[in-house]
């Protein structure tokens, strides 16, 4: 601070000769980071601080014994690491499942809610008579409070006085006893569909938004030249989509990935094997084992994945975009 | 322009097929909400066997629902305007002023954006308890922890979101302005922040609907005294008998405010994304 001092000084007396390099600062320089303080405030607080913490904590053996003067847990190293990636250990074998399962969670509802979210898009791209309708209609699942939603589904997903076994066995008449969905290997099925049904408007408001920065005039140019409309998608529309699409997927994939708010509230505190997400399957581990520095490792190492696939992602996103 | 039979036929099956998906679990709620208790415990059926508004009266009784909902407008409120107050200071720098440490901003910013919440989950938690004991701010189970918590969960997307639409308004009408006489606060309040209002709009949506949702920091941060809709409607099948239409109607209410006001904004929102996030 005592250096920017200086140079200020001798900036306002217009002889900045010391060093020579240095320019003077230009009044109101601070102005900038005036106006960020409070972001950068706020976010260390609540972000920066408690991660650094968490990593911290993840070298601890901070049980329940430390828990209430966690500044005593004696240090462990990496000991926490060693446990949560050892698959041959109940521990190790417990996450590794988790993240088998949430890497197929991930890649069914990124990929469907990508394809309803597009499929949308263009159908709504021209207008007729109730675009407007449908459009409201396909934003009611963003617009409704996650819980809200969730509580309807798992509504309609119980066995004896829920919507869908009712549909199939009631009014379809299909043979058979009515299955339970949300416990057994159908919860997997069942967290897919309600992420699902959260997720694609979401997809298609942005592609949607991004679809009206296409001018109409290509679509007709290429119409004239005889364009089918599959040839237009895949010419025009998903190419100028690229922008959007590059950040929509990244997102989606953070966000589905880290998702414990389906699970917790269609499952309850009770969550099936079958649908054992691996933020729900963190916090489940720390929070009714108490073992917190254990539960700490298995966040690092889920953030290192994802910073890692989100690094690779835009690495080769950003080097396609230089060739092309 | 012609359409094409097939680009016809796509465009109803299209409509047809998420236009059910869509519809179905709104409609199971609205219908259920409105079904005696006995309708809800038994076989479902797609239409009440006598429609009656009970749920609506006794789902107040059953979990303390009015105070809940008092939790949420609040902490909702508020965080969101204050962090629509950060989020325009913050894109303003980042979009007019080229300052060292620029773009290390941006990205970290945005990158908090991946952190899993479990991670500063508990630590979060610590911090709050310590802060207490040191300065005697209690932020557990007070609205304060949960409004500064959540009011950073929108700032990212939010300073990005705004940063992008302050981008997209010529520099010229601000500079214009400095012309003028203005400083960089009045030309900021006077020039920009009225042009930028679509997108102003859809970041303070997004910032309510963000608070309003929220459900894994509620379910450790709240106790009886602050507890929010989030956490509150989950108590609901708690109770040894599921009153599910008293669920059905409690998610009907809390999702009206919410619903009718993005539906009447939808538009400033898509214009806000068209502009800020999608370039």
């Amino acid at each position: 601070m005592s250096a920017t001092a200086t140079t200020r000084k001798s900036g306002a007396a217009g002889k900045a000769s010391k060093g020579g390099s240095r320019k003077p600062r230009r009044a109101g320089w601070w102005l900038p980071y005036a106006l960020l303080a409070p972001a950068i405030i706020f976010e260390l607080v609540i972000h920066v601080i408690p991660m650094v913490t968490g990593i911290w904590m993840s070298f601890l053996k901070l049980t329940k014994m430390f828990i209430s003067n966690w500044g005593n847990a004696p240090v462990t190293g990496l000991r926490n690491y060693q446990i949560a990636l050892d698959f041959n250990s109940a521990v190790g074998a417990g996450l590794l499942r988790s993240f088998l399962i949430t890497a197929a969670f991930t890649i069914l509802v990124v990929g469907i809610s990508w394809g309803l979210g597009m499929a949308a898009a263009v159908a709504l791209q021209k207008s007729f008579f109730g675009r407007g309708f449908f459009r409201t209609l396909f934003l009611i699942p963003y617009a409704l409070p996650m819980y809200a939603g969730v509580i309807a589904w798992k509504f309609m997903l119980q066995k004896d006085n829920g919507a869908i076994n009712h549909f199939f066995f009631d009014n379809l008449g299909l043979a058979g006893a009515k299955p339970f969905w949300l416990i057994g290997d159908n919860a997997f099925w069942s967290v897919v569909i309600v992420a699902i049904w959260r997720l694609w408007p979401f997809a298609f408001l942005m592609l949607m938004a991004g679809l009206q920065s296409i001018p109409n005039d290509v679509y007709e140019a290429s119409a004239v030249d005889g364009a089918k409309p599959l040839r237009q998608w895949s010419a025009i529309t998903l190419p100028m989509l690229r922008p959007v699409n590059m950040v929509l997927l990244l997102v989606m994939f953070l966000w589905t990935f880290n998702d414990f708010n389906t699970p917790f509230v269609l499952f309850g505190g009770s969550n099936p094997p079958a649908g054992d997400l691996i933020s729900f399957h963190i916090y489940n581990a720390s929070f009714l084992t108490w073992n917190f520095g254990s539960g700490a490792a298995m966040s690092v190492l889920l953030l290192l994945f994802l910073l890692l696939v989100s690094g690779i992602y835009l690495l080769i996103m950003n080097r396609r975009k230089d060739r092309a | 322009m012609r359409e094409t039979t097939g680009a016809k036929a796509f465009r109803i099956v299209t409509i047809a097929v998420l236009g059910i998906f869509t519809i179905v679990p709104i409609w199971v709620m609205v219908i259920s909400g409105l079904k005696p208790l006995k309708d809800v415990q038994g076989d479902f059926t797609w239409w009440p066997s006598t429609l009656t508004i009970q749920p609506y009266i006794e789902m107040w009784q059953t979990v303390p629902l009015a105070s809940y909902f008092v939790n949420s407008v609040i902490v909702s409120s508020v965080a969101t305007v204050l962090s629509l107050i950060i989020a325009i200071f913050a894109s303003y720098a980042i979009s007019r002023y080229n300052f060292r440490g620029r773009t290390v901003f941006s990205t970290t910013v945005l990158s908090t954006q991946m952190l899993p919440g479990v991670l500063f989950l508990l630590p979060l938690f610590l911090i709050f308890v310590n802060i207490n004991t040191n300065f005697g701010l209690q932020l557990v189970g007070t609205r304060t922890g949960l409004i500064i918590t959540y009011l950073t969960f929108s700032l990212p997307f939010s300073i990005w979101m705004l940063a992008g639409y302050f981008d997209g308004i010529p520099r010229e009408l601000d500079e214009a302005a400095k012309v003028d006489g203005c400083g960089p606060m009045r030309a900021l309040l006077t020039v920009i922040l009225p042009t930028a209002r679509p997108g102003l709009v859809a970041v303070a949506i997004y910032s309510f609907m963000t608070s309003w949702g929220e459900v894994l920091f509620a379910s450790v941060m709240t106790t009886d005294a602050n507890r929010t809709l989030a956490v509150g409607l989950q108590l609901y099948s708690t109770q040894t008998n599921v009153y599910w239409n008293q669920i059905m109607a409690a998610s009907v209410v809390v999702s009206i405010p919410i619903v009718i006001g993005f539906l009447l904004l939808q538009k400033n929102f898509v214009a806000g994304l068209t502009a800020g996030a999608v370039k």
